[in-house]
């Protein structure tokens, strides 16, 4: 009996804003414990949160780039709760009217695209952390009212595969917005799944467990995979599944229990009377609107369609908005959109990763690029050098054209210079020619070997490979012991 | 001259012209409440050497051409009001040692004016009550008979007026809690429009329906002070964002042509005879002075303490969740784990009536009875306010009495909460449309017991009801706000 998984994802993703929610206190990650408070995000007797405009107009970008519904009319809601990071007992929330609703974003898959369903997108404040250490339990309320939207999908994802095609998507999405900046890690982009199996063809929904704490693709993916199998083996050994929600332990690669559906909290919703409802006029979400930049979608599309590229090179060129950018300002100087790909997908991408960094963390600009192939077209580079090249502009940001004569790695295309270089290559390694004339002719590569290390690299590949190829074509065996000496 | 006697309007000239110092008035106040701290219990917190700290700190300003609207006048403030570096209790043991690093918006624009914060007063534990009973620091007790409760739960504001500990004072009002305890003393207390004073700093009950308010002995001094505090503030959301008029330089008592209307279902079975006697007293002085009487009627006004008790308990019990014991205030100690930490801290911080309350709030918000309950009562709550607007279309003001008895005695009530929560049965509606009312002294029953009239005014048309009760007030030749007998005898000199 073959089963299919149904998944629903729900994302937190924290703003970057720089200030927190409700109080003016700064967002910023990993200060000393509870210096980034106040009164407000203490939640001292008799303070009174004040919403933090920027926080609307981040979760409008959000809404209108996952194709939502903006509710003009939406107010916030007190989830009452307790534990101690939390310092008011409850978190202000949304409830039953968020901001957005009713939206979708495209994602890939395996049988090509497809569309999964946003439910509603909301705002919200974090909570603080706790540290635990040895017999105490220490509370780093720093993190405590920093803006969070939330994302609820639709329980359209049938695979793992495509629950993190779409948290990709969604993080791209985000990130594209600059409104998140996306990192797993530090807790920035937060995912929890909602998972149950059914039989393939069954139309109803199994029963669910809600998996917590997942923070990377990978873990995802496995914490996923792990939980169907688990649900399908509890069905095919005559089971049930118990509604719970579930904790995934990285280590072991396991999900374990963390608390029934009875223990489940009941968070006492009701309209947060310390907040006026939110009214948005439609000028203002225009004036959002307008201001939204191209998402990953729309810019993959137009990359495949106005630079000819295969699907592979736009998804590496797109993934970062920056990036991106960056390679459109390089085709505009130099329009070869495919070889200036090529050369940004392998040669930059790899600086970049070498890095860690981003293409605007460096001083490398488009210029450079188109500069770098200028020199390549006219031979005075050769692709080597180039490769050689690239690492000092990045650092230095100074001209190809300068930094190659400093470096001397201009090509050395004058056949009297290459050709003394062949003689001096072929005498040396007798051994070689000889046998490369009795007919093993795999050794030609061996002789570019020997001519570019001598040069540096710096030869001329196109002629070198002329001249060789003519210079061994005049030679025969029996003049190798004496090869160029009679003369 | 005794200064005792004076108002803060009187108080104020006098040192401008610099014919009193603001130490001369402020030691003398501090006697009085010394004097009287014993038998009314008034306040919680009387750090003297602060008090006297503010003044000096005053006339250093005063020298240098300060000049504001209340300089140098003590006002005590309701210990539910934060004031920076003076413990602010809220009348319970889950806060009896918490000190606010802040002070309240209010407390601000009272120190910006150059008041003086004058000690803390006692009231009902987290303002719920109406006897001031539920105090962890004792009760508060009437001047007018010290056998008898204040009224609350602003009761300990009330009473320094009353027994002249000091000549200002703040409380807050969630369903009555200024209105109540000025009419049980004798004294004018006024609970503005909702949003009209910052909430910024004042303890949540209720947070849809408290609001800060000024105790006084006259409607001159009362329209002084609301001048005051009131204001937007960008730190309350709900703070409305319209200009303080001037309230005392518009005192008006030309009432001429206001129609006033008299709700029928108020003069219900169980209001005392001498209160709607004198109420109807009050009426016909209000017909001599030119204003139209018209019987009016609020239709869904019995519906007002059930949904105030669903309401404000709801948003009480969320309020109430942050005194955990984890980060200040009381903690329960030989704890070892978090939710013994919780159970137990609760548990013996909070008193009787507030944990009744949060439970009372937490059923009301429970999962499968928020439809019933929470929501249901915020449906009949507009439907209360619609009965204020269309009354308001006809008439300027509605008059009534404020509480339906005098002042009873300690202890009459307490074991029957549906009773106790009876004496706010004219007030709480106000609370639950947001509009402003005032309590005026309006005469005295066969005891000898002040009796309150209410007045309450359309969304903030405070000026209105300031004006009529300023009239009325000129026309009875002003308020008896003080049964003590060494004033009676300074009165007597004077004449």
């Amino acid at each position: 009996m073959e089963f299919e998984a149904v998944i629903g994802l729900e994302v937190h993703a924290q703003l970057l804003t720089k200030s927190k929610i409700f109080c003016s206190c700064s967002t910023e990650f990993g200060a000393t414990p509870n210096s980034q408070t106040c009164p407000v995000c203490l939640g001292l007797p008799g303070v009174l949160p004040v919403l933090n405009k920027k926080v609307v107009d981040f979760a409008i970008m959000l809404g209108l780039a996952t194709h939502c519904t903006i509710n003009k009319n939406s107010y916030f809601a007190r989830k009452n709760y307790f534990y101690p990071d939390l310092p008011k007992g409850y978190q202000i929330s949304q409830y039953e009217l968020p901001i957005c609703s009713n939206g979708y974003i495209i994602i890939k898959t395996k049988d090509g695209e497809k569309k999964i369903g946003i439910t509603r997108i909301h705002m919200e404040e974090d909570a603080g952390k706790l540290i635990h250490e040895g017999a105490y339990s220490l509370v780093d309320l720093n993190r405590t009212g920093t803006p969070l939207l939330e994302i609820v999908s639709e329980p359209d994802m049938r695979t793992p595969e495509e629950a993190v095609s779409y948290l990709k998507e969604l993080r791209q999405i985000l990130l594209y917005l600059g409104i998140c900046d996306g990192n797993m890690e530090e807790g920035s982009f937060r995912c929890d799944a909602n998972i149950s199996v059914r039989r393939k063809g069954e139309t109803k929904f199994g029963t669910k467990t809600e998996l917590k704490n997942i923070n990377s693709f990978r873990f995802i993916q496995k914490a996923l995979e792990f939980e169907i199998e688990r649900q399908i083996d509890i069905i095919e050994s005559g089971g049930t599944i118990i509604q719970e929600t579930r904790l995934f332990d990285s280590s072991k690669g396991i999900t374990l229990p963390m608390r029934s559906k009875e223990e489940a909290h009941d968070y006492r919703y009701f309209p947060e009377p310390d907040l006026m409802p939110i009214f948005l006029d439609d000028s203002y979400i225009k004036e959002i609107k307008n201001k939204l930049p191209e998402l990953p979608y729309e810019k993959r599309q137009r990359f495949m369609k106005s630079y000819n590229l295969p699907e592979y090179d736009v998804e590496i060129l797109t993934t970062d908005r920056s990036l991106a950018d960056f390679y459109e300002s390089c085709v505009k100087l130099y329009n070869n959109p495919k070889t200036i790909s090529n050369f940004v997908m392998t040669e930059v991408q790899k600086e970049l990763n070498e890095r860690k960094c981003s293409i605007t963390d460096t001083k490398l600009k488009p210029e450079h690029i188109a500069e770098i192939f200028k020199l390549l077209d006219e031979n005075k580079l050769n692709y080597n050098s180039a490769k050689a090249l690239l690492p000092k502009v990045i650092e230095t940001g100074k001209n190809p054209s300068l930094l190659m004569e400093e470096m001397g790695l201009i090509q050395i295309s004058d056949t009297d210079q290459l050709k003394t270089i062949i003689q001096e290559v072929l005498k040396q390694n007798k051994k070689e020619l000889k046998e490369y004339l009795s007919g093993k002719e795999k050794l030609f590569a061996f002789f570019i070997g020997q001519v570019m290390k001598k040069t540096s690299g710096k030869a001329n590949p196109k002629i070198l490979q002329e001249l060789l190829k003519d210079m061994l074509s005049k030679i025969s065996i029996d003049d190798v012991d004496n090869l160029y000496t009679k003369k | 001259m005794n200064l005792l006697n004076l108002s803060i309007t009187q108080l104020k000239i006098l040192i401008e012209k610099k014919d009193i110092k603001p130490q001369e008035l402020v030691e003398l106040y501090i006697k009085q409440a010394k004097k009287y701290q014993g038998k009314t219990n008034a306040f919680i917190s009387f750090d003297e050497e602060n008090i006297i700290g503010q003044v000096k700190e005053l006339e250093r300003k005063l020298e240098k051409g300060f000049s504001g609207k209340l300089a140098g006048i003590p006002v005590a403030i309701k210990d539910n009001i934060c004031t920076k570096g003076i413990r602010t209790t809220c009348a319970s043991k889950i806060l009896h040692n918490f000190i606010p690093p802040y002070d309240a918006t209010v407390v601000e624009k009272l120190k910006a004016e150059g008041a003086i914060i004058f000690g803390k007063t006692n009231m009902d534990e987290f303002a719920m009550g109406s006897s001031n009973e539920t105090s962890f620091f004792g009760p508060v007790r009437n001047p007018w008979d010290l056998e008898r409760i204040p009224g609350g739960s602003s009761g300990g504001s009330a009473v320094t007026i009353s027994a002249k500990q000091a000549p200002a004072a703040l409380g807050s009002d969630t369903g009555g809690s200024i209105r109540q305890p000025a009419a049980l003393c004798g004294v004018v207390g006024l609970k503005p429009t909702y949003g009209r004073v910052s909430r910024y700093g004042l303890i949540a009950f209720g947070s849809s329906l408290d609001q800060i308010g000024p105790f006084s002995r006259n409607i001159e001094d009362c329209a002084l002070l609301l001048e005051c505090i009131s204001g937007y503030d960008v730190k309350d959301s709900t703070s409305i964002n319209v200009d303080v008029p001037p309230y005392h330089k518009n005192l008006s008592k030309d009432i001429k042509g206001l129609k006033i209307g008299i709700p029928k279902e108020y003069f219900i079975e169980g209001v005392e005879e001498d209160i709607v006697k004198n109420i109807e007293h009050a009426i016909s002085i209000f017909k001599d002075l030119g204003t139209e009487i018209k019987e009016i009627s609020l239709p869904h006004s019995s519906y007002g303490i059930a949904v105030y008790y669903l309401i404000a308990t709801a948003e009480a019990s969320s309020n109430l969740a942050r005194y955990d014991g984890v980060k200040y205030g009381y903690r329960a100690e030989n704890i070892n784990d978090l939710k013994n930490l919780y159970i137990k801290t609760k548990k013996e911080g909070f008193g009787e009536e507030v944990k009744r309350r949060i439970m009372l709030g937490t059923f009301s918000l429970a999962s499968g009875y928020y439809d019933a309950y929470y929501k249901r009562a915020s449906k009949v709550r507009t439907l209360i306010k619609n009965d204020f607007l269309k009354a308001f279309e006809e008439v300027d003001a509605i008059l009534c009495p404020t509480s339906p008895t005098t002042a009873f005695k300690l202890g009459e009530k307490t074991s029957d909460p549906i009773q106790m929560y009876l004496s706010d049965i004219f007030t709480i509606n106000v609370n639950l449309a947001g509009i402003p009312a005032i309590s005026i002294p309006c005469g005295f029953d066969k005891k000898g017991l002040p009796i309150g009239m209410q007045i309450i005014g359309n969304y903030l048309e405070e000026q209105k009801i300031l004006n009529l009760s300023y009239a009325f007030e000129q026309n009875v030749g002003g308020f008896k706000y003080s049964p003590f007998e060494e004033d009676k005898k300074w009165s007597s000199k004077q004449s």
